[in-house]
């Protein structure tokens, strides 16, 4: 939505191997800073684990990837530093249960980066606040709801100030009437400019939030296109397909 | 109530004595369970390594102990051992030796099952945080894997301590072995000591034992996830 034209993140044929399964079938794909990508694709298509490639929790056995010059296909990639700058948010939050919420956020900005705790814990407060939760600070995870580990994670990853945040199907172990105060706190983060990238099955959410809507499907980009014109004029057959399902799930 | 019984307990020095052994009790449970839990956590670190022979060594070893009774240990230990290497260990050197072998299996099962139980995510959201290995294992791994150890190893030190009534049989002289002195010295007398000996050692079990369980319990409430 404040596309800047700096180019953050650049993907070039990237593979993917588990074991003689090829999951993913040289992926490319360019974010620029402020922007939305939201990947859309059945399961099994590799989408996940595109997002674990990018930040290191699966490594590539092909291609590359390009952060600010970095190579993070590379074999001498410094992970450690480089997922301070590129975080994640997982589907089952995975919130530490033995912290209260305020020391799960805090853990990173002390441990990793080493931060006054003041300066720490004033910001966490104030993402706290922005997501509605400041109140809950000092409870344990196992007090808070499903949408609001969530949001907490979503701090958590905020909090170490990233440049860019991935989002793995962050509302698919939601009961329904928490995937909404989830999908705004990601709203809210993609007026502000923050660039992202999203692995959903919410359709509605995703032609809102979206600059560019990447479709997956057998390890491999089907589609690449504007929210708007990919949901109604899919320029591929299987990106019609999927669609078509989702129509068919509304009825 | 006179002749009941009951005075047997504070005949002479009886009550000092009772006591005295309920400190071996605990001397020999205690010093075991530390000594088997040092030992345990390298046993459970050991069996989460990826080598099917130590793997299964370390496998017959735990069931050596679940298997093979406590008494028959402390006999083997006691009456074969120390006579055929001709090294004179004393019954209470004995039974800590062999429940600190004991602990040591058994500790070692919970520490393993604590570390094979934490979720995969769990290492991973660490990891996407920036988190060194030494970090994972210092602020995430061990304080979950040491919650989820304490109501099994507590458990395991509540069994300890009923379990050293058995070093009676290998000659050493602690609580249970005192009760049975004192009613045989008083059996003309107080024919009915049995009862109050044996009932202040139910009670001293219990004082020894029932903290502990409560202890466990309030560990198991407060960390609930």
């Amino acid at each position: 939505m404040t596309k800047t034209g700096e180019l953050l993140l650049e993907v070039q044929e990237v593979q993917k191997y588990f074991g003689d399964r090829q999951v993913l079938k040289g992926i490319d794909l360019q974010v620029e800073r402020g922007e939305v990508i939201v990947i859309l694709g059945p399961s099994g298509c590799g989408k996940s684990t595109l997002l674990r490639c990018l930040n290191g929790l699966e490594p590539v056995q092909g291609g590359h990837i390009l952060y600010r010059e970095q190579d993070l296909a590379g074999a001498e990639v410094n992970w450690r530093e480089l997922r301070q700058h590129i975080g994640m948010v997982f589907q089952n939050y995975e919130l530490f249960p033995h912290m209260t919420v305020l020391e799960n956020i805090l853990l990173g900005p002390l441990k990793v980066q080493k931060r006054e705790r003041a300066e720490a814990v004033q910001q966490a407060q104030q993402l706290l606040e922005r997501v509605g939760l400041l109140d809950r600070a000092q409870d344990y995870p196992r007090q808070l709801s499903g949408g609001q580990k969530q949001r907490i994670a979503i701090v958590r990853a905020l909090c170490m100030n990233p440049d860019i945040i991935l989002f793995d199907e962050v509302t698919a172990s939601l009961d329904p009437e928490m995937v909404r105060e989830v999908l705004d706190v990601i709203l809210g983060l993609a007026k502000q400019g923050m660039t992202m990238i999203i692995v959903t099955h919410e359709m509605g959410f995703a032609r809102s939030v979206g600059d560019r809507i990447v479709f997956m499907d057998q390890g491999q980009v089907c589609e690449m296109a504007p929210p708007e014109q990919f949901f109604t004029n899919p320029a591929t057959e299987r990106a019609q397909h999927f669609l078509n399902i989702f129509e068919y799930n509304k009825l | 109530m006179p002749n009941s019984g009951i005075e047997v307990l504070f005949e002479g020095s009886n009550f000092e004595r009772l006591l005295g052994g309920l400190l071996v009790t605990i001397e020999i449970s205690f010093v075991s369970i530390i000594i088997g839990t040092v030992l345990g956590i390298f046993m459970g670190l050991l069996r989460t390594v990826n080598s099917r022979p130590l793997r299964l060594v370390l496998r017959l070893y735990l069931e050596a102990f679940r298997i093979i009774p406590i008494l028959v240990w402390l006999y083997v230990v006691h009456f074969s051992f120390s006579p055929m290497l001709d090294i004179d260990i004393s019954g209470e050197t004995t039974a800590i030796l062999v429940f600190s072998l004991w602990g040591a299996a058994e500790i070692g099962d919970i520490v393993r099952g604590a570390l094979e139980s934490m979720p995969k995510h769990q290492v991973e959201s660490g990891q996407a945080l920036g988190l060194s290995s030494r970090q994972l294992f210092r602020h995430i791994l061990i304080p979950q894997a040491v919650r989820r150890m304490l109501p099994g190893a507590i458990n395991l030190a509540t069994r300890m301590v009923k379990t050293t009534s058995l070093v009676v049989l290998i000659g050493v002289i602690e609580v249970v072995k005192i009760g049975q002195q004192i009613i045989e010295l008083g059996v003309i007398k107080a024919p009915n000591a049995s009862f109050w000996v044996y009932g202040f050692i139910f009670i001293l079990y219990f004082l020894v034992c029932y903290p502990l369980s409560r202890l466990s319990r309030r560990f198991e409430r407060k960390w609930q996830t």
